[in-house]
């Protein structure tokens, strides 16, 4: 049935890199190191560990697409326990 | 049940708020009564009741009637006591031979043109032209008259030119005016407390006559908004509510607090028997003060609605069709099939959802059920969809997630800005309050895409609407502070005494940069800069500043940072901790703040304590005897995206109908396709029914006891006034359900007897909710959270002397452009809101004679877009997103601006939501509801998927008759 066939639209993926970059972009106003750390620390408090853990994935791979401020930030984020 | 039945007097004219205190004396007695209060209403506080028409408390006195005169030692004549202020030293007398003959000759009058039919009218032992026939010994009436307005015809046959017929063209009520007396209290009330100003007196003499609008109109016809102030103004059965015409009058009322929106109305529910007769708008209620709209007042009719399920169903399959069970099966049934998921899934596989429009009771046991029984994070409840910005954006600046007034603090408001919100529509009784306070010279700036029913209105209009592109919130808010600090409008005193000075030099040269001038976002915002530059100083200068806001501030990728960027406008000009200031976000639902305070986030506790906090689950460790997770759970996006990728199996969904109120509709049909369970607790088969495979019959706010917190914090008390229909008020199906789930891991049962006993463990672990009560709520009405030792009584205003986190924090806001962009395929922006006689996704007032005012969603489009389009009034057309299709019928009008469509959400059929996208607040994933681009084109009917989503809707929704 065509309820289930939607158009294409974003994977996961895509949808985690958007989400985490619009955190970079409102983080990127701030001092560089107060960014950072703001980063980290919202990705800490409301991302699951099933996103954080998808976000490392990314990370792991190089971070395509991720904003720089993003991959500066990954080393204070949380990594899920496995 | 526990019946209220609290003495409703009526003193006659309003209270005054003089602090003056004034001594005369009444029939001898001594009266000390406030500077500028009437006698007649220091009379009646003195226990003496003088007797009256055209008077009544929730208007200001007319003396038309005068039947309320008295006589004043000194004094000539007999004046009207609801116009005469009290003075010092004054000896009245409201009852002698001279004043009783006078008001039996006022009576006679009265009565000779009025029908004697008491036994069969309406108001028959509810008239207070009856109580005063009886008041002043009207014995007979020596007058016969000529001519009438309520004989049909006179004796000869003819038609009396006097005699108009009975306006029942609203479904509510009745207008007849030959029962009217001309007191013209429902006029008052009209232009007063809803500030409409349909009604009026036309006509002069014995022609004089009450009538809505223009001499063509009927009540529907006209301005009418059906808020019932008339009707309760009415002293005899001239406007009488259809209910009480059709059932007769009430034994017993029992206060409660209505369903709908955020304003939190206080009602008494007049009852006969178990049925409610009518809702009547509770004067002493604190945030409506006697004050309705059409659906908290008439639109209760689908409590009894033959769409409402009684009993519990389950199915295998959601292709299959529902077989109605006990509720012993139904629970078993729905605790092996989670049990089974998590079994096989893991723990975080399942979760709930709570509902914004239950009681804060619920909220608490569904957010308990995932923490203590799921033993996982995964609740979410409505509030992402709406406010959920606002607790990311006040918290992070003031230091904790509310509204700092109560609503009466708008009656000391100088200068009012209004954003994205249209309160005339969405919170109707607060919208009253704001209209009589611009009517008395308040100075409005609405900053809305729209030209809302707000920007103008009897009496008033707004200094500045800056009609912004959708999705530019932050930079006209931005550039509205580069004004305050540029030009030095800023309250300095205040920010070095009350906020983080190192924070507000840093904001200050953020803010400061050409960037942020009103010229230099023109070009984004489409809003001339002179006009921006003009509504800043007003709001700098203007007096006191208060900010009322709404979705349009939230529902947008940047909400956070807009919410954040109105608490710094407010800090900046010193507009908090007072009456008549502070930042106020319009809740949608009822209890979409109560939900909040209640944990119903995955990543805090009740009482706003992030999960990650030691002590704070600590705390609810000790009195659960579970152990908490402390990571975060799921959001509804998040449960929305891990079930169609595999890991999310279970959902437990109170009193929420995420399919068509969430965004990308057919992303939440996949993701709830993808589920092995959904349970749905409602009392409809809503839209996300047609996905479950469980279903709790729901009880309305009627059948159960708790409470609702409005958007000013205030903790209402909801009483039962009848038993559930379908036997268990919800946090009785949700204790049952957690139950039936702890029998079979071996865990405590619950064992909750009554709300007040979940409302005492919530005191008991939540610090801002430590001195709630059932018993405090008894004694005070209603309470303003926080309530603790502290403030016994509650906290009216926050921030008065610091604000909750110390020092208040201002946090750079840098305007981001969202993603969702026109371009050449999507042209247009569409934004949504709601209509004042619908609420939410309608399930409730599409369900009442509500429908008459609004029968489907439309689109409104600007004239120069439909004609380039080749579209015509009421027109079928079809509304494109990258996302989805769906057809309505067009509304040209130019309350929008080229380039900007508006619709509404309230009907299934439209399905509004299969347009919006998954874009999101970057803090919090709200949905940006209020940003699609989309193409707008001539259309036949009804799009593929429409027909589709009907089809599915009506097979899923079959009923096997019960196997008896």
């Amino acid at each position: 049935m065509s309820l289930e066939t939607h158009p294409a639209r974003s994977s996961p993926q895509d949808k985690l890199v958007t989400m985490a970059n619009q955190i970079a972009r409102f983080m990127e106003s701030k001092p560089y190191a107060e960014g950072r750390e703001g980063l980290a620390s919202h990705i800490n408090d409301f991302w699951e560990p099933r996103m954080r853990r998808q976000l490392f994935d990314m990370l792991d791979a190089g971070g395509a697409g991720l904003r720089p401020l993003v991959i500066d930030a990954a080393p204070l984020i949380r990594r899920p326990s496995a | 049940m526990k019946d209220f039945i609290i003495p409703d007097r009526d003193f006659g004219t309003p209270a005054a708020k003089s602090k003056v205190m004034v001594t005369l004396t009444i029939d001898g007695f001594d009266v000390t009564v406030p500077e500028g209060t009437s006698i007649m209403r220091a009379a009646a506080e003195a226990g003496i009741s003088v007797p009256k028409l055209c008077a009544t408390d929730s208007v200001d006195a007319f003396g038309s009637c005068r039947l309320c005169l008295v006589e004043i030692e000194g004094r000539s004549g007999t004046p009207a006591s609801c116009t005469t202020p009290v003075a010092a030293g004054l000896k009245v007398s409201t009852q002698n031979d001279r004043l009783k003959k006078l008001r039996r000759g006022v009576m006679e009058l009265y009565i000779s043109d009025h029908p004697l039919d008491c036994l069969t009218c309406s108001a028959n032992g509810d008239c207070e032209l009856q109580d005063m026939a009886g008041a002043v010994g009207l014995r007979d009436v020596r007058y016969e008259a000529v001519e009438t307005h309520f004989r049909a015809k006179n004796t000869s046959g003819e038609d009396n030119p006097h005699w108009v017929p009975k306006d029942d063209s609203n479904p509510y009520f009745t207008y007849d005016p030959a029962k009217c007396i001309v007191c013209s209290r429902c006029v008052r009330a009209c232009e007063e407390v809803q500030g409409t100003f349909a009604l009026t007196i036309e006509g002069r003499g014995f022609d004089s006559r009450v009538s809505f609008g223009a001499k063509t109109d009927t009540a529907l016809t006209s301005d009418c908004v059906s808020c019932g102030a008339c009707v309760q103004a009415c002293p005899t059965a001239t406007l009488q509510e259809n209910s009480i015409i059709d059932i007769g009058t009430p034994e017993r009322s029992v206060i409660t607090t209505c369903a709908y929106c955020g304003v939190g109305c206080s009602f008494k529910a007049e009852m006969r028997g178990d049925e409610l007769v009518r809702m009547v708008p509770y004067k002493h209620g604190k945030a409506n003060r006697g004050h309705s709209c059409v659906k908290g007042r008439f639109a209760y009719g689908y409590a009894t609605h033959k769409d409402r399920i009684l009993k519990p169903m389950i199915r295998e399959a959601i292709t299959d069709p529902w077989r109605e069970v006990s509720w012993g099966e139904a629970m078993e049934f729905a605790a092996n099939r989670m049990r089974g998921i998590q079994e096989q899934y893991g723990r975080q596989s399942v979760g709930v959802i709570t509902s914004s429009r239950c009681t804060n009771e619920e909220a608490y046991l569904v957010q308990k059920l995932t923490r203590a029984v799921f033993l996982n994070n995964n609740t979410d409840t409505c509030a992402r969809v709406c406010h959920s910005p606002t607790g990311y954006g006040l918290g992070q600046t003031f230091g904790t997630s509310a509204g700092t007034q109560d609503f009466d603090s708008v009656e000391e408001t100088d200068v009012v800005i209004v954003i994205g919100a249209n309160p005339v529509n969405g919170h109707p009784v607060f919208a009253s309050r704001l209209r009589k306070r611009l009517r008395q010279g308040a100075k409005l700036i609405v900053i809305d895409p729209r030209r809302t029913e707000m920007v103008e209105g009897p009496h008033y209009k707004a200094c500045h609407h800056l009609a912004l592109k959708p999705g530019t919130n932050v930079a006209i808010v931005s550039a509205m502070a580069h004004v305050i600090v540029t030009e030095g409008l800023m309250d300095e005193a205040f920010i070095r005494a009350r906020c983080d000075w190192d924070a507000f030099q840093d904001y200050a040269e953020f803010i400061a940069a050409p960037h942020h001038a009103p010229e230099a976002v023109e070009l984004l915002t489409g809003v001339p800069a002179a006009e921006v530059r003009a509504a800043a100083r007003l709001f700098a200068k203007g007096g006191n500043g208060a900010i009322y806001y709404g979705l349009g501030v939230t529902e947008h990728s940047q909400g956070s940072t807009t919410v954040i960027a109105i608490a710094n406008l407010a800090m900046l000009t010193g507009n908090i901790g007072r009456p008549g200031v502070g930042v106020n976000p319009l809740r949608g639902q009822n209890n979409v703040q109560g939900s909040c305070d209640m944990g119903s986030f995955p990543h805090e506790l009740p009482g706003y304590r992030h999960v990650k906090l030691d002590d704070a689950r600590a705390v609810f460790e000790r009195v659960w005897g579970v152990q908490i997770d402390n990571e975060p759970g799921l959001r509804i996006p998040n449960m929305l995206d891990a079930a169609v990728e595999g890991t999310f199996k279970g959902l437990y969904c109170q009193g929420e109908d995420i399919l068509q109120s969430d965004p990308d509709t057919k992303h939440v049909a996949a993701g709830l396709a993808a589920m092995d369970c959904v349970i749905v607790h409602d009392l409809f088969l809503n839209e996300t029914a047609n996905y479950a495979h469980v279903f709790f019959p729901g009880s309305t706010f009627l059948e159960k006891d708790g409470t609702f917190t409005n958007a000013e914090r205030r903790i209402n008390r909801v009483r039962k006034v009848m038993a559930p229909k379908q036997g268990y008020a919800d946090w009785e199906v949700t204790q049952l359900f957690a139950n039936a789930m702890l029998a079979k891991t071996g865990g405590a049962t619950w064992g909750y007897t009554h709300p007040s006993h979940i409302m005492d463990e919530i005191a008991l672990t939540t610090p801002s909710f430590a001195g709630v009560s059932y018993e405090r709520l008894e004694t005070l009405g209603s309470v303003q959270w926080p309530c603790n030792e502290a403030n016994p009584e509650g906290t009216p205003l926050m921030h008065v002397d610091g604000f909750v986190r110390g020092k208040g924090r201002f946090i750079r806001t840098e305007y981001v452009a969202t993603d969702e962009k026109t371009g050449p395929r999507f042209p247009l922006l569409l934004t949504t809101g709601r209509i004042l006689s619908q609420y939410n996704v309608g399930a409730q007032t599409r369900r009442t004679a509500n429908v008459i005012w609004h029968a489907e969603d439309v689109l409104e489009v600007h004239p120069h877009d439909a004609e380039v389009r080749g579209i015509r009034d009421g027109d079928w057309v079809r509304l494109a997103s990258r996302s989805g299709e769906t057809t309505l019928r067009a509304e040209i009008t130019d309350k929008v601006s080229p380039g900007v469509v508006y619709t509404t959400f309230h009907h299934p059929e439209t399905q509004a939501n299969v347009i919006t996208t998954d874009f999101s607040d970057w803090a919090t994933n709200c949905p940006e509801y209020k940003v699609t681009a989309v193409q707008v084109s001539p259309s036949n009917g009804p799009s593929e998927w429409q027909e589709d989503y009907a089809g599915q809707a009506a097979l899923a929704r079959r009923i096997l008759p019960a196997a008896e």
